[in-house]
């Protein structure tokens, strides 16, 4: 049990995230031929929220730079995540090397 | 959890700058003094750093219907203790604020005092916690980590419910509102946070369990110098 307990963890990890996406269905296109939008970033629900309990509000300061693209800004969002996911790897497969470095030195048989 | 920029007003933009940058500053003394005296420990902050980073950019999708992404600040706040995790998420929010124009810096202070401040204090309190009942181990480091999420998300919540009361219900009503958004959307990604946490916590355990034992976050109980 203890062998498969990180492999049973991410199944659940992508079982979650995968829950939402069978559940919530695209509501069908409105009157004025909108087009629905799903799973939208709940910081922009919360930028609307301001909008509508202080409707007067402006924001008072405009971010610096902003991605030219939606996919400029998932490019960006993507290489984050690689850089830390890759440190992690490495760290890993570096420990994983050195505890069986020291196993077969058999300097630490115990601890 | 990002205020976006421009979406606090000037005093509550400042105001949360001046009660963030404290713990930011003792934050970084505190990583100094730690790396110099073990210097064998910054691979291991390194991770603790990569996993914020890693799981702030994993915008995942929630039963109410948007997207929203974990903190990360869990795992580092239980192997380095809480006040190592400010400046660590701090440069995470920085980099967020300005090449994703995610976030902002007038609302960094705010943002640094909901992820990288509340959240670690919350995670490194509710490891203790855990410990001091005799939780098992996987369990104590999911709670801490799963908590300390929500947490983060709660505290965006009132923060901006304290910027814009509600003009029936003030503070209140507003908290609920902002709530609806960011506490149940996040409810099923602080559960994914806290299980990778665990993740993570189970291979150092594994290659790793000297060092973890050292920096006493599996070691028996052992009086505090």
């Amino acid at each position: 049990m203890k062998r498969y307990q990180n492999m049973l963890l991410l199944l659940a990890v992508v079982a979650l995230i995968a829950l939402p996406l069978w559940m919530i269905r695209k509501p069908a296109r409105g009157v004025n031929s909108k087009q629905a939008v799903i799973f939208t970033g709940a910081d922009d629900k919360a930028k609307d929220l301001v909008g509508s309990i202080a409707p007067g509000y402006k924001a008072w300061a405009r971010p610096l730079m902003e991605p030219p693209s939606g996919e400029v800004g998932s490019m960006l969002f993507a290489l984050q995540a690689a850089l830390g996911a890759g440190f992690i790897g490495y760290y890993i497969g570096v420990s994983t090397t050195r505890a069986k470095m020291r196993r077969e030195s058999g300097t630490e048989t115990r601890c | 959890m990002h205020i976006m920029e421009g979406f606090l007003p000037v005093k509550h933009a400042i105001g949360w700058s001046i009660a963030a940058a404290p713990f930011v500053g003792y934050g970084l003394h505190v990583i100094n003094k730690r790396v110099k005296e073990n210097p064998e420990q910054r691979m291991l902050l390194g991770v603790a750093a990569a996993f914020t980073f890693v799981l702030s950019a994993l915008k995942l999708p929630s039963v109410t219907g948007s997207c929203s992404h974990p903190t990360g600040t869990g795992l580092g706040a239980v192997l380095f203790g809480p006040t190592a995790m400010a400046p660590i998420g701090a440069v995470v929010l920085l980099f967020q604020a300005i090449l994703l124009a995610h976030g902002g810096l007038t609302t960094l202070g705010a943002n640094i005092f909901s992820m990288a401040i509340v959240g670690p204090f919350a995670a490194a309190a509710i490891f203790r916690l855990a410990k001091s009942v005799k939780l098992a181990f996987g369990l104590s480091i999911f709670l801490a980590a799963s908590l300390a999420d929500l947490l983060t998300y709660i505290t965006t919540s009132a923060q901006l419910a304290l910027a814009f009361p509600d003009p029936t219900g003030g503070f209140t009503a507003s908290f609920v509102k902002f709530s609806a958004v960011f506490a149940f959307t996040q409810m099923p990604l602080a559960i994914i946070e806290g299980l990778l946490t665990v993740v993570v916590m189970n291979s150092l355990l594994r290659f790793n369990a000297r060092e973890l034992q050292e920096m006493k976050v599996t070691a028996p109980e052992t009086v505090r110098a």
